[in-house]
């Protein structure tokens, strides 16, 4: 079964989830769904395979251009090794793919301990605080 | 080069420590191939046709002699006593085994090094002009940028699963040493042609205020050559990353997918055309522009003070004219210094018989102990698969000519036929059609006569074991590539490509770089010396004066007479597929 995690937990899978979702592809366009996102409870970036990067930009519109502060949760081929990547981008939960290994996936938020780029998680780049 | 701080080398030891578990991982199944494949493609390990190939990034092509001597000593411990300088200005080894990987990549965190994003769908190694800081046409030292970008695209959260690979050139001097019109971006770093006087009279630090880059895209070898676009005349350098991190994001979302032959941004550019992608990449920036990825004065100067740069002394210029052998060497090995006293020296990898581009790990290290003595302890690697020594006193030149000479790194031959590039080609890599190296051996063989070389002079010839055109064959004044007819090797000959180094750009930004033209049906290998030879007849006869290059001569008189001489003539191993009207 997909297991849902956050930085540092599992979900708690029997918590009923409730209200509107906001599901985008990898080829949609966050600015024609930007006035919805206040009125959402989430929204859900599908990455159909792993390798389609198209997602990442779209979390960061999401984030950074469109102001969304709701939950963004990457769903579809979401494994262990992009997690760090996705995170930087905006999401913070994730529904793994069936066959992934939740506690291996939550090491992936310490991959590592810095980075050189401006991200939604911290954005000043690293030469800002340096 | 620049030196890392704890922050640097702390991300660099991460890496080593992510790939070791995803690599224990691999082997105990618990990580199969296809979800593998992008992770070790971006620590620049290949399955290769015998053995995994691992591509170690040598930023912008400058090496310590410490480097340069891990480089040995992995060559030795994991390989078998070699590696292979590619036209990324990176190195390959072609024999590690997979499960030693993880401690390569320890070895080379060791000495500042590593294989980050040296291959997988990511934004690559970024390369540069080899005589930057020293090259006399010099407008700005692009190193430090360089490094700015390197930093910017290492992990790259946004940027690591692109449609395809993407290439970055950096180059800084008024001739274009980096094939920047031939990348997925090219820049160059350039000065504002209108002085500030007004920021001057407030005094304002003037060294940073009027550097900008030209911004080039969608240029490319491949299945599909494309000469670039300018896009930007002139980007100030505040705005760097902000600009090229829109170019990224337009083809993040936009790039093709569905078409692996279709996927570079060469491609979106064509298709959007180059004024409506330029327009797209201009909204996008409005967006990001003077965000918190806009650069600040001390963030150059922090880079900049990072740097080790050579301690000139205060010499003159010597007065040289030797003749001979020594001669020879000087006038196609030796380069112009922008400081009296001092000269670049190219070391050759092109010796007949060896491989172009392999070095031992025996002339790694030996190369490495001439560096300390004759060069700072630096040297760069040219995208043409040789070596520089960028700082070398003009009065110790002979003395390291004869060093050089015993290490068999002395070909006098930078810039012409023989100094030719070519990829690991069908005796290593699994991608090619057919090989390369033999070829290029046999081409050396034939034309193995110095002064007849020397008459020729100017010439690029390139070679690439298949389409990808990791040997640029594009862009040779003569350029060879491998095809596959039924499962045989043939090769294909095209004339007047060209990376356009000379000259640099036209007053209306042209750029003199071009891509060659089929001159008709392949060949097979044993032929393709053969075939050389009658084009290099047809441009003797043809030239008008030592000064028109081969590559000239063929634009100004188009492919035929060189056709004819090959299709029609009496010895032509294909004059019966090919009739060639008079």
């Amino acid at each position: 079964m997909a297991t849902l995690i956050r930085r540092g937990k599992i979900a708690n899978p029997s918590q009923p989830e409730a209200g509107e979702v906001l599901r985008l592809e990898p080829g949609d366009d966050p600015a024609k769904v930007a006035e919805r996102l206040g009125a959402v409870a989430r929204v859900e970036v599908n990455f159909p395979k792993f390798t389609d990067g198209r997602g990442y930009s779209i979390a960061r519109l999401l984030r950074e251009r469109h102001g969304y502060q709701g939950e963004l949760r990457a769903v579809g081929d979401v494994l262990r090794d992009q997690i760090f990547y996705l995170a930087r981008c905006g999401f913070d939960a994730f529904l793994l793919r069936e066959d992934q290994d939740a506690g291996e996936a939550l090491s992936a938020f310490n991959d590592f301990s810095e980075a050189y780029q401006a991200s939604v998680e911290r954005p000043e780049p690293l030469y800002r605080r340096r | 080069m620049y030196l890392y701080d704890t922050i640097d080398q702390k991300i660099v030891d991460e890496r080593v420590a992510q790939f070791r578990d995803q690599t224990r991982r691999f082997l105990a199944g618990q990580l199969s191939e296809d979800d593998f494949r992008p992770l070790r493609l971006q620590n620049g390990l290949y399955i290769q046709r015998y053995a995994p190939m691992l591509r170690v990034a040598i930023p912008y092509g400058i090496l310590s002699s410490k480097q340069l001597r891990m480089l040995a000593h992995i060559a030795r411990k994991y390989d078998r006593g070699y590696g292979h300088f590619s036209t990324r200005q990176n190195i390959q080894y072609n024999w590690p085994t997979l499960e030693a990987a993880p401690d390569i990549l320890a070895d080379l965190a060791s000495v500042q090094m590593h294989a980050i994003q040296t291959s997988g769908n990511c934004v690559r190694n970024i390369t540069a002009d080899h005589f930057g800081g020293v090259a006399r046409d010099e407008i700005v030292d692009s190193f430090v940028w360089c490094e700015i970008l390197r930093q910017w695209s290492t992990f790259h959260p946004e940027f690591a699963y692109l449609p395809r690979k993407f290439k970055i050139a950096v180059n800084g001097a008024e001739t274009d040493r980096a094939a920047t019109f031939l990348h997925d971006i090219g820049l160059h770093a350039i000065r504002e042609i209108v002085p500030d006087p007004i920021l001057a009279k407030k005094g304002s630090d003037p060294i940073f205020q009027d550097i900008g880059f030209r911004v080039i895209v969608g240029g490319g070898m491949g299945r599909t050559p494309v000469i670039g676009q300018v896009i930007r005349e002139f980007l100030p350098w505040q705005h760097l990353l902000t600009y090229v991190e829109a170019i990224l994001r337009v083809y993040n979302r936009y790039g093709r997918r569905d078409n692996m032959y279709k996927a570079r941004i060469k491609i979106l550019v064509k298709e959007r055309g180059p004024e409506n992608f330029r327009k797209e990449v201009e909204a996008e920036w409005q967006q990001l522009r003077d965000g918190p990825s806009t650069l600040t004065k001390a963030e150059v100067r922090r880079v900049e003070s990072r740097f080790v740069w050579p301690r000139y002394e205060a010499l003159e210029d010597l007065y040289l004219a030797p003749s001979g052998a020594f001669g020879t060497w000087m006038k196609r090995n030796v380069f112009p210094h922008k400081r009296p006293g001092y000269v670049a020296v190219t070391l050759s990898l092109k010796k007949t018989g060896v491989p172009p581009g392999d070095a031992t790990d025996g002339q790694m290290e030996a190369i490495a102990d001439l560096a300390d003595r004759y060069s700072f302890g630096e040297l760069r690697v040219t995208h043409e698969q040789n070596l520089v020594f960028a700082d070398v006193r003009q009065d110790r030149l002979e003395a390291l000519w004869q060093e050089l000479k015993a290490l068999g790194v002395a070909t006098p031959n930078i810039g012409l036929l023989t100094n030719i590039i070519a990829c690991p080609g069908g005796d290593f890599c699994s991608l090619a059609n057919a090989k390369s190296i033999p070829v290029a051996e046999a081409i050396q063989r034939l034309f193995d006569d110095l002064d007849y070389l020397h008459d020729i002079g100017d010439l690029d010839l390139n070679i690439s074991g298949c389409i990808n055109s990791c040997g640029h064959h594009h862009v040779g004044h003569i350029g060879v590539l491998g095809v596959d007819k039924q499962g045989a090797e043939f090769y294909q000959i095209t004339i007047g490509g060209n990376q356009g180094k000379r000259g640099g750009l036209t007053p209306g930004g042209q750029t003199p770089a071009s891509v060659g033209k089929v001159i008709g049906p392949a060949f097979a290998q044993h032929e393709v010396p053969w075939v050389v030879q009658r084009l290099i007849e047809v441009y003797l006869q043809e030239r008008e004066g030592e000064d028109e290059r081969f590559v000239d001569c063929a634009h100004r008189l188009g492919i035929e007479p060189f056709k004819q001489n090959v299709y029609g003539h009496a010895d032509s191993p294909r004059q019966d597929r090919e009739p060639v009207p008079a």
